[in-house]
């Protein structure tokens, strides 16, 4: 069984009278510990089925299996237990609470399920600690550069032990040579910790890192194909 | 499953940050709870000080004056001649079934002396039923006897205050004292009565029988002349009957004709001080609900800085739907919010009115009373305010598409 089942996903938004069509019968499945890059120009719908991918939005029409569940008879409060339990997000704008120090916003996914004040910390800590930023836990977002921001994003996408990131532009306001810092952390998680990791990004460099790419047209997947180690490795 | 200890401490750090914003919203709700508590506080010490002199006075009582009231504009009687009788008031007691009994009073001020101090005080000159109708104990000796106003002896009664004057820490029971330079012997000690209506000591006060007063110290215009009768109704329904009675009882007495104005005047002393207390409990739900809008004003500014905080913290919102947050969460985060704001103004305010309501009774020596009840109340009612007030920025908070707020800018 594929851990993530895409069966003619469509999205359709309405703006006025004309349909937009962002995803239109999307198929596909992915399987445990893969590290897939999604790719398209913007306007391809490559966000969209990332939304989709992470329970934050519902298809139109076809059905989304995670896990072998059916996530379109689930309720709200259901997807956000998923997005707790089996999701990581990482977004481009790093997305953390600003006036929050790095412990407590890697925190912050355990508050929401139940577990106590003293597992949260070491937790927490042992998650900052595997991203590279021990002794950074009382820094406040603003003290910290883009590349170690990304870091506790990461951080905050594994403590609950999720099985799949999902990576949306993870590297976008990042310099080179902090994008492949970044990029190689995911490596590591998908290789050690056998992580499935989606990732939408439209620069090749990063796509490489992974080890199928996806691309993304008009709603339409036009083509899906592995990548070769010797790409991997450059 | 929801965390409410995080939930706490979410919503402390979030209005430690706002540190300005969230005191000026408690604010409103420290005025409001403030201003109901200082409010009910002096409305229940002004009904409360009605009601002390209300059971000072004795109940059910009338007093019947001399003099006319007057009609049309022009004062018809015999204005403030002296018109009552000692003869009036046995008449009322017999005549009236309403009434429960009755006293004259032919009173007057006098020098008394005791040793070598002496006292001006007011000499009441009546019967012994004064103290059943003015519901007067005696606090020792006895009190003179139908018998002493028959034979018209030189005993007397001292009020508390007269005692305190002139005797001391000494027992003034058994002793003689000089009332105008006539001697009394002293035969009982009345009870504390504190202040009347019109914030005069009742307490300053000797009484005499009536027939001693008449015939030794105050003399009468015409004889068994007194001054005012009290009267005392079996019960409060029979009140207006007795008034009715006396009324025409009196009329014929002093052969006042149909087209005549009456000589004499019966005053309802009770009902006028029920109108009072009736008045100041009406005053203290006033003071209490004008209060009660600034409290509605300060729940509402409470409603105004938690939308703005929802907008505001929109793509937080957002990341904490990402990250797991139900909706029972996020509603909680921003109720817990709204309602520590509100109960930390509360416990402010009730500070606040109790000591507004101290340095008002200090500086304008209104009685004031903080019951505990108008505490509890303002306390469960500001809680009231933050949840109900609370609720909807929380709700709409909840209903925010996680994408929608993850993208607001």
């Amino acid at each position: 069984m594929a851990l993530i089942e895409a069966r003619k996903i469509s999205k359709v938004y309405r703006l006025g009278d004309i349909d937009l069509r962002a995803l239109d019968g999307i198929s596909t499945t992915i399987d445990k510990g893969e590290f897939v890059a999604i790719m398209g120009q913007s306007g391809s719908g490559k966000s969209t089925f990332m939304n989709v991918l992470g329970c934050l939005d519902t298809p139109t029409d076809g059905h989304y299996l995670l896990d072998g569940v059916d996530t379109g008879v689930l309720s709200r409060d259901e997807l956000a237990e998923i997005r707790n339990k089996k999701l990581g997000f990482v977004f481009q704008g790093f997305n953390l609470l600003s006036r929050t120090s790095a412990l407590e916003n890697v925190e912050l996914p355990m508050l929401y399920n139940g577990h106590s004040a003293t597992e949260r910390r070491e937790r927490a800590v042992a998650a900052l600690k595997s991203v590279g930023l021990e002794g950074r836990e009382d820094h406040h977002p603003n003290q910290l550069s883009g590349g170690q921001q990304q870091r506790v994003a990461i951080a905050r996408a594994l403590v609950n032990d999720a099985p799949i990131i999902l990576a949306d532009e993870p590297t976008g306001n990042l310099d080179t040579k902090t994008s492949v810092e970044i990029m190689e952390l995911f490596v590591r998680l998908n290789r050690e910790s056998h992580i499935t990791v989606i990732l939408v990004t439209h620069e090749p460099d990063i796509a490489a890192f992974s080890k199928r790419i996806i691309r993304f047209l008009d709603g339409h997947i036009v083509s899906d194909e592995e990548v070769k180690k010797d790409e991997t490795i450059t | 499953m929801i965390n409410i200890p995080s939930t706490f401490k979410i919503s402390f750090r979030a209005l430690r940050v706002n540190k300005m914003r969230s005191a000026l919203t408690m604010l409103g709700i420290i005025i409001g709870v403030g201003a109901v508590i200082a409010m009910v506080a002096v409305g229940t010490g002004a009904s409360r000080k009605i009601a002390e002199q209300i059971s000072s006075m004795g109940s059910n009582l009338l007093i019947i004056l001399p003099g006319a009231t007057t009609a049309g504009g022009v004062r018809m009687g015999a204005g403030t001649q002296p018109t009552l009788t000692m003869n009036d008031t046995e008449a009322i007691i017999k005549e009236c079934p309403a009434v429960a009994d009755a006293a004259p009073i032919h009173n007057g001020v006098a020098q008394v002396m005791f040793g070598h101090l002496n006292w001006s005080t007011g000499v009441i000159g009546t019967t012994p039923s004064l103290l059943v109708v003015r519901e007067w104990d005696l606090a020792a000796g006895r009190s003179f006897t139908i018998q002493d106003v028959k034979s018209a002896t030189k005993v007397c009664l001292l009020g508390q205050t007269v005692v305190d004057n002139l005797f001391g820490d000494q027992n003034p029971v058994g002793q003689s004292i000089r009332i105008k330079n006539v001697p009394f012997t002293v035969i009982g000690v009345l009870g504390k009565k504190g202040q009347n209506a019109q914030g005069q000591d009742q307490d300053d006060t000797i009484m005499i029988p009536v027939t001693t007063a008449q015939k030794k110290l105050f003399g009468t215009q015409f004889p068994g002349m007194v001054r005012i009768i009290v009267v005392k109704a079996k019960d409060a329904e029979s009140l207006s009957a007795a008034e009715r009675q006396i009324n025409e009882l009196l009329k014929q007495r002093h052969h006042i004709g149909q087209k005549q104005d009456n000589d004499f005047t019966v005053r309802n002393l009770t009902q006028v001080m029920q109108a009072a207390e009736q008045s100041t409990k009406v005053m203290t739900l006033l003071l209490g609900a004008i209060a009660s809008v600034s409290l509605l004003v300060g729940g509402i500014g409470i409603m105004n800085i938690m939308l703005v905080s929802v907008t505001e913290r929109t793509r937080e919102i957002g990341i904490r739907m990402a990250i797991g947050a139900k909706t029972w969460d996020i509603r909680l985060q921003f109720i817990i919010e709204a309602l520590t704001l509100s109960l930390i103004g509360g416990v402010i305010g009730i500070i606040t009115g109790v000591s507004t309501a101290m340095v008002l009774s200090s500086i304008s020596g209104w009685p004031t009373v903080v019951s505990p009840l108008s505490i509890v109340l303002a306390f469960g009612f500001s809680g009231f305010i933050g949840i109900f007030f609370g609720f909807y920025p929380a709700y709409k908070a909840s209903l925010l598409n996680p994408i929608d707020a993850l993208r607001y800018e």
